[in-house]
């Protein structure tokens, strides 16, 4: 199974910050192993961010993203204590869902 | 060159304070550390542990900048290393400089990690800048933008060209720039091909 | 080269004016470096290196916590920036990396080999010493560097270590001197810190684990020796050998007095 993300929120007169880091490989399906036999791509396609099930981004991903992604976006309406959410779904449909608390 | 000051007594004080009292000599660190490293090394591809015995020319460069090589020993060195120079039997030491710049581009060869069938490179542009185009150039040696055209390729330049490739050390003692004829890195005709790229007229370095 | 503030300088009107085509090489790196630094997935080993060191493994099922880092047994904060120092258990020197594998061996009971089986991490098949690395030594983050070289192992390895840092050899006669004994150079585009001056070592060695984006990996001090070593056409310096910790006693002593700040993000 996928490692956890590690995810920070933080509120601040209104607008929450919400700090993102993703373990994943992210191949491009360009690259070539050692034996010269191409490695299959492996990528996170979606990634969704929810405030009390409530989804606050939504974004499609492709192969042009760094290995091991970090995200950052703001959002208004949080309040401290409420809870974020954050989805990413692989090209091999492998999923993986963290969550934190908005400080 | 590098300028060498002569800080002898500062550089001894400063080991003697950072190692103790109880340091070893000089000599007997040195000797010390080799058995560390024959014991610490495995080999692995290409890199065998011969690697880490020296020749002379190591042994006597392995010294920090601070201890100033003698004038002496400076000669010795440069010497040996002058002696050591092949030219090409043909008499010819232009080459073909498009593959001067590939050479000169080239950082692969003699890593464990690198195919030993493969032809190694120089890697010139790791320390030195040769053209204009390339602007991602090292600083480790000097600027050889315009080598040719600064010194024009009468004889006497092509076999200095050819012969600081081939053991730079024959021209300056302990010289930070591998000796690439001398430890077999280049073949003769990779030598040919980098001396012509820095001496042909029609050679980027030379624009 | 163009000192780091300048080149900050020369980033910011470059923004000004959006005029890129006066950008330089220097200040477009900075301004990369600038971008990476936001969000360093270093963090992602740190979490695993926490996880870990508490975790029962091994044929004793064990955790590593009470394993001592030289400051008692459990004592993570500010453990690295100590090291490596003398082990009277051992009764030798140890940098980071070996004194894990030490633990390993004598509280999990491992045996050395399988313990160090993999230790530089490729994608999937992490290193578990690289993971516990990041942890270990986030919580030294902002400790002042002190290694105290107070036994004469320690002073010993020291010497030793120098005499390796300008020992020439292999086919390119390469010394960690030829890059790394002058300031202001660089090979490519790299800058080269001066590690025989206090101000580069510092900076070097306070900076290292990392998290190296160009193979989305952390790397440790042990990995970033033994690549060194590499490049200088050497053989495979082992892990955990006492030449490494020699290296490392003498490129950690030289930073002493400066604040230690990794895992960083690199290149």
């Amino acid at each position: 199974m996928a490692d956890p993300m590690r995810i920070r929120a933080a509120e601040r007169d209104g607008v929450v910050n919400v700090k993102i880091l993703m373990s994943h490989e992210m191949e491009t399906g360009q690259r070539k192993d050692a034996s010269g036999k191409i490695v299959p791509a492996h990528f996170i396609s979606k990634v969704t961010a929810t405030h009390q099930g409530k989804t606050v981004l939504s974004a499609q991903w492709g192969t042009a993203v760094a290995k091991n992604p970090f995200l950052e976006f703001n959002f208004k309406g949080g309040k401290k204590g409420e809870k974020i959410a954050v989805t990413w779904e692989d090209n091999k449909g492998e999923t993986r869902t963290d969550e934190t608390t908005i400080n | 060159m590098k300028t060498r000051t002569s800080a002898t007594a500062i550089f001894v004080g400063i080991a003697a304070i950072a190692a103790g009292c109880a340091s070893m000599s000089d000599q007997e660190a040195s000797q010390k550390a080799l058995e560390l490293m024959k014991t610490s090394f495995s080999e692995r591809g290409q890199a065998k542990l011969d690697r880490l015995d020296q020749d002379e020319t190591q042994k006597l460069c392995s010294k920090p900048p601070a201890l100033e090589l003698s004038k002496e020993v400076a000669t010795r060195i440069e010497k040996a290393n002058l002696d050591s120079i092949r030219y090409p039997a043909d008499g010819m030491l232009l080459g073909d400089w498009k593959s001067g710049e590939r050479i000169a581009q080239s950082g692969i060869g003699k890593q464990f990690s690198d195919d030993p069938k493969l032809p190694s490179g120089a890697n010139c542009y790791a320390c030195h800048q040769l053209s204009k185009a390339e602007i991602s150039y090292g600083t480790i040696g000097p600027s050889l933008y315009n080598y040719g055209k600064l010194r024009g390729t009468s004889e006497p330049i092509q076999r200095y060209t050819y012969g600081k490739v081939y053991n730079s050390q024959a021209f300056t003692a302990c010289s930070n720039m591998p000796r690439f004829g001398h430890n077999a890195i280049l073949t003769e005709q990779q030598m040919k091909d980098v001396t012509a790229l820095l001496l042909d007229p029609n050679s980027p370095v030379n624009q | 080269m163009i000192p780091r503030r300048m080149a900050a300088t020369m980033l910011a009107a470059g923004v000004a004016l959006g005029a890129s085509a006066q950008s330089s090489p220097e200040a477009e790196i900075a301004k990369y470096r600038e971008a990476l630094a936001a969000g360093n997935p270093a963090e992602l080993w740190e979490a695993r290196g926490e996880d870990l060191w508490k975790q029962k493994r091994g044929p004793k099922n064990a955790s590593l916590e009470a394993c001592d880092l030289g400051k008692g047994a459990g004592v993570v904060k500010g453990a690295y920036a100590e090291m490596p120092r003398y082990f009277a258990d051992a009764d030798r020197v140890m940098d980071l990396e070996t004194r894990l594998a030490h633990c390993m061996v004598t509280l999990q009971g491992f045996r050395f080999e399988d313990a160090t089986k993999r230790v530089f991490g490729a994608g999937t098949n992490r290193s578990d010493f690289e993971s516990l690395a990041a942890w270990i030594t986030s919580e030294a983050r902002g400790t002042t560097m002190n290694v105290a070289l107070a036994h004469p192992k320690e002073r010993e390895a020291y010497q030793l270590g120098e005499k390796m840092f300008y020992f020439r050899g292999g086919p390119h006669d390469f010394a960690c001197a030829t890059c790394h004994g002058e300031s202001s150079k660089r090979i490519r585009l790299q800058d080269l810190p001066n590690l025989t001056e206090k101000a580069g070592a510092q900076l070097a060695y306070t900076t290292w684990p990392a998290y190296r984006v160009s193979q989305g990996e952390l790397r440790t001090f042990q990995w970033r020796l033994n690549d060194c070593y590499r490049q200088q056409r050497f053989p495979d310096l082992k892990f955990a050998s006492d030449a490494s910790i020699a290296l490392t006693t003498f490129l950690a002593r030289n930073a002493n007095g400066a604040a230690f700040n990794a895992p960083a993000i690199k290149r």
